[in-house]
């Protein structure tokens, strides 16, 4: 079982980022579980959502605690301790910023292990003309993990976004092309 | 009018004869205007008299009766129905030209 | 890890969908065609009605839903609608459900089949929008069929069941199906979900028993004087303790039609277990995972689920629990100066004075939406194991609580 926790602020996405992954890996016909993470709704507050994948049913129904990927939809939250709370030996974080490894490393409290990053702002500004990353850091994910297949998501984001679906599409694309995947120094662990 | 069958209608019983299995599901009572059992003609101290000279059949007394109690006759005057009329003398303070007296029960 | 996992396969008749569980939900309420849906939001049941509402602007739905000014206002519409002879939905949660308690009981004491799920959500103060059973406590007593579910399949297999049990004519008893808040209602998930077809065979049209028309008049709801009271509630006491065979009926039923079958109390790896968990709701998928891990490092341990709450599965529940030392119940609600969690409490009193009954102890979890983890469970399981003195009756642990 694959566990991914994700971060983002209030109104970005990061509870229908989880709810994609979840439907992608259902879609390739494999179980999931989307959870949001519960709190009262405000634009702009730290929010958490949590995704499992497995090829066996999911029973475990709680928070994320230990997850094999972070995902950070904003920039502003790299440094906060919960963000890599928990982050298992060997796993993943995915990071939106314009910060290069050395900087990167660095706001995540010298982070050693594991790194995928991209500017997804940027990306999300070019395509869709707001900050709103979460689509794109959906590509981010499936470049680094390798699954789901990038295909995979397309018909939930179909389903889920209508009329800009296409442009979200585009977004997750152009997010997989440019993320950039850096090994860390720490002891990878089977995932 | 059709009355809906169920497979044991309870019939009029005082309340402390029945028991548990008399009811119906849901406490449903299928014979319905039961309260016509109930005669409280017999609580009355007074009764209502119309004086039909003076009666203009405007039917107030009809329409104010708490108890449906007055009942228009065939030649269009009213009299109570003295099986429900408690004597409340409600018609007779409505009654539009004061044709209706409450005299005493004997 | 070893473990009893199973990959499930597609049954005929069915599809496997990714949902969120509040649209498999309102999914099932669709493929059961009501008829009325009455309902005010609250927070964490909106998305269900939300969706429903979609269906029945979309023409999805053929159905009447009526947008009342509140929970009070809801089970009345569902009361009028059901009366006439219409299949009803509502749903609610917490302070909603209390809004419309008086009715509740009301539904069920004129029997009148109507359905709720109900996304539990903990009773105010302080005022909270997460997960616990305070609110389903709070109408232990209402008089309807209870049950559980634990995941979306169950969501969505147990609002048929509901409709099914309820419309027997041998029942005709108001169902509520409790949902977790969020850790159910919000959660997207893996469900099959079953072609119309095989939901038409299971699922009659209603037809109710009597019903309110001008042309046959009834009277419902009348008033009942103390000379009759006592034997009128004795009427319905036994009616609801009747419903029992029903209610495994209508699950053997759905099983033979899905392959999926439910009981009343449900048990995961108990045999030969010292120890037993014992949930409701939920909880009790995490407890799965738990009970694996805690096998695997040798504790023998195993779990109870209840699935049925009302009517009490008393020789269910013996059966189940029997040959363990410990049985470990876990609630989330309290019974403030009384005996601590409900189910406990339930449950202490169906052992009492079995012979070679359990030890019962009683852990408060996950009030509000206080994630319960496995380790927390390996911890609850242990307290059990090493406590210095056998608990009383009375005793209960608010598992966590910083004092």
């Amino acid at each position: 079982m694959i566990e991914i926790r994700f971060h983002g602020r209030g109104g970005q996405g990061a509870v229908t980022s989880a709810e994609v992954l979840a439907h992608a890996a259902i879609h390739e016909g494999r179980y999931a579980q989307a959870i949001p993470s519960f709190g009262p709704e405000r634009r702009g507050a730290p929010v958490a959502a949590f995704a499992r994948m497995d090829g066996e049913e999911i029973r475990l129904r709680t928070n994320i605690y230990q997850p094999d990927y972070v995902i950070v939809l904003d920039p502003s939250l790299l440094g906060l301790p919960a963000v890599r709370a928990g982050l298992k030996p060997g796993g993943v974080i995915v990071a939106n910023t314009p910060a290069d490894e050395a900087e990167a490393r660095r706001i995540l409290g010298d982070y050693q292990g594991r790194l995928a990053l991209v500017d997804a702002t940027s990306i999300a500004f070019q395509i869709l003309g707001r900050p709103i990353t979460n689509t794109a850091m959906l590509g981010a994910f499936a470049r680094v993990s390798g699954t789901p297949q990038l295909e995979s998501f397309v018909e939930p984001l179909l389903e889920r976004f209508g009329r800009v679906a296409d442009r979200n599409i585009e977004a997750l694309k152009a997010a997989y092309e440019q993320t950039k995947v850096f090994e860390g120094s720490g002891v990878p662990a089977g995932a | 009018m059709n009355r809906q069958r169920s497979s044991k209608a309870a019939a009029f019983r005082p309340a402390h004869e029945l028991r548990s299995r008399d009811f119906e599901p849901g406490f449903v009572l299928t014979e319905v205007a039961t309260s016509r059992y109930y005669k409280t003609g017999d609580w009355r101290s007074k009764r209502p008299v119309w004086d039909n000279n003076r009666c203009i059949q405007c039917g107030l007394c009809y329409i104010y009766c708490p108890d449906m109690a007055v009942r228009r006759r065939p030649d269009g005057f009213f009299e109570a129905n003295l099986d429900y009329c408690k004597g409340c003398g409600i018609c007779a303070q409505e009654c539009f030209t004061k044709c209706i007296e409450m005299v005493d029960e004997r | 890890m070893n473990s009893t996992r199973k990959t499930i396969p597609i049954p005929p008749g069915h599809r496997r969908v990714g949902i969120e569980d509040s649209h498999a939900a309102a999914l099932a309420v669709k493929q059961c065609n009501v008829d009325v849906v009455a309902a005010y939001p609250i927070t964490p049941q909106t998305h269900i009605v939300e969706r429903l509402a979609e269906m029945v602007a979309n023409g999805e739905l053929d159905a009447e839903f009526v947008p009342v000014e509140s929970e009070h206002s809801a089970m009345t519409v569902c009361v009028g609608a059901e009366a006439a002879g219409a299949r009803t939905f509502t749903c609610t949660s917490s302070q909603g459900l209390i809004l419309m308690s008086e009715i509740v009981y009301i539904t069920s004491a004129m029997r009148l089949p109507c359905v709720m799920i109900l996304a539990n959500r903990s009773l105010s103060g302080p005022l909270s929008i997460w997960c616990d059973h305070s609110d389903v406590m709070s109408i232990r007593d209402c008089g309807w069929i209870q049950t559980f579910a634990e995941n979306g399949q169950e969501v969505y297999d147990l609002v048929f069941h509901a409709y099914r049990v309820a419309e027997m004519p041998e029942v005709l008893t108001p169902v509520i199906l409790n949902v977790d808040g969020f850790y159910l209602t919000h959660v997207v998930e893996s469900v099959l979900t079953a072609e119309q077809e095989l939901i038409d065979r299971y699922l009659p049209p209603y037809r109710p028993r009597v019903s309110l028309h001008p042309d046959r008049p009834v009277t419902m709801g009348a008033y009942g004087v103390p000379e009759l009271f006592t034997e009128a509630k004795k009427n319905q006491d036994e009616a609801l303790k009747a419903t029992y065979p029903f209610i495994l009926k209508a699950w053997e039923e759905w099983g033979d039609l899905t392959g999926r079958y439910y009981h009343p109390v449900e048990t995961y790896r108990a045999e030969g277990a010292q120890v037993l968990l014992l949930t409701m709701g939920s909880i009790g998928q995490t407890a799965m995972v738990a009970v694996d891990r805690m096998r695997d490092a040798g504790v023998p341990v195993g779990l109870v689920k209840l699935r049925l709450w009302r009517p009490f599965p008393f020789e269910e529940l013996r059966r189940a629990v029997s040959g363990a030392e410990h049985l470990v119940v876990l609630d989330r609600a309290v019974s403030y100066g009384g005996p601590g969690g409900p189910v406990a409490s339930e449950v202490r009193a169906a052992l009492y004075g079995q012979p070679g009954a359990p030890v019962v102890h009683n852990f408060i979890v996950g009030l509000a939406g206080r994630d319960v983890a496995v380790e927390d469970l390996a911890t609850i399981v242990q307290k059990s194991l090493t406590r210095k003195k056998p608990p009383r009756q009375e005793d209960y642990i608010l598992y966590g609580a910083r004092e």
